[in-house]
């Protein structure tokens, strides 16, 4: 729990410079500021030490990892375990399972982008009867447990013979069951400008006018939102492919490491972890690249990680 | 909802003739609902068709592969009688009550502690986010795994203060503690949106009360508690029924199974157990039914409370 008493001790003297600077001394405001950066700092280092000490050890040897070592440096460092992933599980390569990813990952995001925009855009520009009860029922969806329909859900792609294909895991993302991004982008279309739709509309627009080419330009930040968090969470997504997917050739990267983590059974902990660090590097760099749209992205619209 | 009435009403004054208005509506209607076409399939086919359906199968014997037997409430009467079903409750509201209120107060302290102009404030918060956008994934429950396991680094590091748990991965007692950590951990999605709550903060405020000689306890009290409320009660919605659903990490850090002596067993993972592994699907629906139920008193609940003790601009007029 050190995590949390740092932060709490420190958090008003660090804080009270800004909202009263006249009765500071440069000393004390230095003092503090100091303060600031030393707490901010450890709790880094403890945040970040689980992502670092993954990375350290996708580099090390087996025989350091099992042999509890903390420490994020070693004389051993090799390529070994990587080597060793990209090999794969089951006779896949691990490329595949890459591929395989990606596939769902491009496929999620395409899908989301069209049904969630045209969607947004009934809801935010429309006006027709049943509006309000609809937006209300897919608000409602943002709070349901989606467990309840899993079981459902399986047995229709169970009869229609589309388990292990990747349908039963696309097909929602192409007609918005994400409702998050729905939401996102009414929000968004909401804050536009009235008086756009409304000249165009005198121009003798029409709605498909209108929302290819005033709306979908200005959506620009939103769409650039939903396209990296579907892919995010398709990416990491486990449940789904879990149980639509039978043969590891169509496996993505969460079930290839699953698979791994069944066969090698901790005999193997270095391999496992090098290709734990491959399935996160797409993640990772996205987050180094659009690190601004994400961490924006969350504080405007609530989305979670 | 603000915009379009107001465009629609001007339009049609504006328009030429009086018959455009009913045309209007009408034309736009049709537009409406052929723009929603998409959401509308997937919420009658995706979510609203299989609720019914699965709350029919919660009534039901059914095994995937022959037809559905009626059987009234049994389902309902023999959970509250399955020692895992009454054990996967346990687990997973413990880990509720304990993961979401810690993760929330860690992001509301984080967030306090930021909130000032100075340098590096943004790398502070991208590196505390980054942990919200992996930590539910297949790789960190691997690593969760590892760094928790005998003779971890945890196990190591806490072994140099003269504390020798073990791995808390076997150990019955500490599977708690380590999905409580794994949750806490992932403080970062909430902190980001209280940090930009608190911004919304007027300075004025603080500074009013420096003058009056309110001291931080009392500010956080008085103004920072009940200015940021509205925030404070989204992220403690939106965490919690998304605590219930911990699914991933579970069935990685478990194998599949809830072990040991079921005290991983969450409510997701017995869910999928039933369901995919002994096809009882007629008995996890009945499960799931009954976490929608859970999941809706609560969320009322939340709702009814909030009236007390969440305050919105405007609210005193």
């Amino acid at each position: 729990m050190t995590t949390m008493a740092t932060p709490t001790q420190s958090a008003p003297d660090a804080t009270a410079p800004v909202y009263n600077p006249k009765s500071e001394s440069a000393g004390a405001k230095r003092a503090k500021s100091i303060a600031f950066h030393v707490a901010a700092l450890i709790l880094t280092a403890i945040v970040l030490y689980p992502g670092l000490w993954m990375i350290a050890s996708a580099f090390k040897p087996n025989s350091e990892i099992g042999g509890g070592n903390t420490s994020l440096w070693s004389e051993n460092f090799s390529l070994d375990n990587f080597v060793t992933a990209m090999d794969g599980i089951g006779g896949v390569s691990t490329l595949q399972f890459f591929t395989n990813s990606l596939v769902l990952a491009i496929g999620a995001v395409v899908g989301t982008i069209l049904s969630a925009s045209v969607s947004a855009y009934a809801f935010a520009r429309i006006k027709f009867p049943g509006r309000g009860l609809f937006f209300g029922m897919m608000i409602a969806t943002l709070l349901l447990p989606f467990h309840v329909v899993i079981i459902p859900q399986y047995i229709i792609f169970q009869q229609l013979g589309l388990v292990d294909t990747y349908i039963p895991l696309l097909i929602g993302k192409f007609l918005a069951a994400d409702a998050f991004f729905v939401f996102l982008m009414v929000q968004f279309m909401r804050g536009l400008p009235a008086e756009l739709d409304e000249a165009a509309r005198i121009d003798g627009a029409g709605h498909v006018r209108i929302f290819g080419s005033i709306m979908l330009p200005l959506m620009k930040p939103a769409l650039i939102s939903t396209s990296i968090f579907s892919f995010i969470w398709s990416w990491n997504d486990f449940l789904g492919p879990l149980l639509y997917l039978n043969t590891p050739e169509k496996y993505p990267l969460p079930l290839a490491l699953r698979l791994f983590q069944d066969q090698t059974q901790s005999s193997d902990y270095g391999a496992m972890i090098a290709m734990s660090v491959l399935a996160l590097l797409p993640v990772l760099i996205f987050f180094l690249v659009f690190q601004r749209y994400i961490v924006e992205g969350v504080s405007t619209q609530g989305l979670k990680g | 909802m603000t915009s379009s009435p107001t465009l629609s009403r001007r339009s049609t004054t504006s328009g030429p003739a009086p018959l455009r208005k009913s045309r209007q509506g009408g034309a736009d209607a049709r537009a409406g609902y052929t723009f929603l076409l998409p959401w509308l399939l997937g919420f009658i086919a995706l979510t609203v068709g299989p609720m019914i359906s699965s709350l029919y199968l919660s009534f039901t014997n059914y095994n995937l592969f022959e037809p559905p037997k009626w059987i009234g409430l049994d389902n309902y009467t023999t959970l509250f009688q399955d020692e895992r079903f009454l054990q996967s409750v346990g687990v997973t509201v413990g880990y509720v009550v304990f993961g979401t209120p810690l993760k929330l107060a860690a992001a509301l302290a984080v967030a306090m502690l930021l909130n000032s102009k100075r340098r590096g404030q943004g790398f502070y918060r991208s590196a505390f986010y980054a942990p919200s956008l992996i930590g539910a994934s297949v790789s960190i429950a691997i690593v969760w795994k590892a760094m928790f396991g005998d003779n971890g680094p945890v196990d190591q590091g806490l072994s140099i203060f003269g504390i020798n748990l073990g791995g808390w991965v076997g150990n019955p007692a500490m599977t708690m503690p380590m999905f409580i950590l794994l949750t806490v951990w992932q403080f970062g999605a909430p902190m980001v949106i209280f940090l930009a709550g608190l911004k919304q903060i007027p300075n004025e405020l603080y500074e009013a009360a420096s003058m009056d000689g309110a001291g931080p306890v009392r500010k956080f009290f008085n103004i920072t508690w009940p200015m940021l409320s509205p925030v404070i009660f989204f992220n403690l919605l939106m965490e919690t029924i998304h605590a219930f659903q911990i699914f991933a990490s579970a069935f990685i850090i478990s194998n599949g199974e809830g072990g040991p002596a079921g005290s991983t067993l969450f409510y997701t993972l017995y869910l999928y157990l039933r369901g995919f592994s002994d096809f009882r699907m007629g008995y996890a629906s009945a499960m799931a039914w009954l976490l929608v139920i859970v999941v809706g008193i609560i969320t009322l609940i939340f709702f009814r409370t909030s009236k007390s003790w969440v305050h919105y601009s405007g609210d005193s007029k």
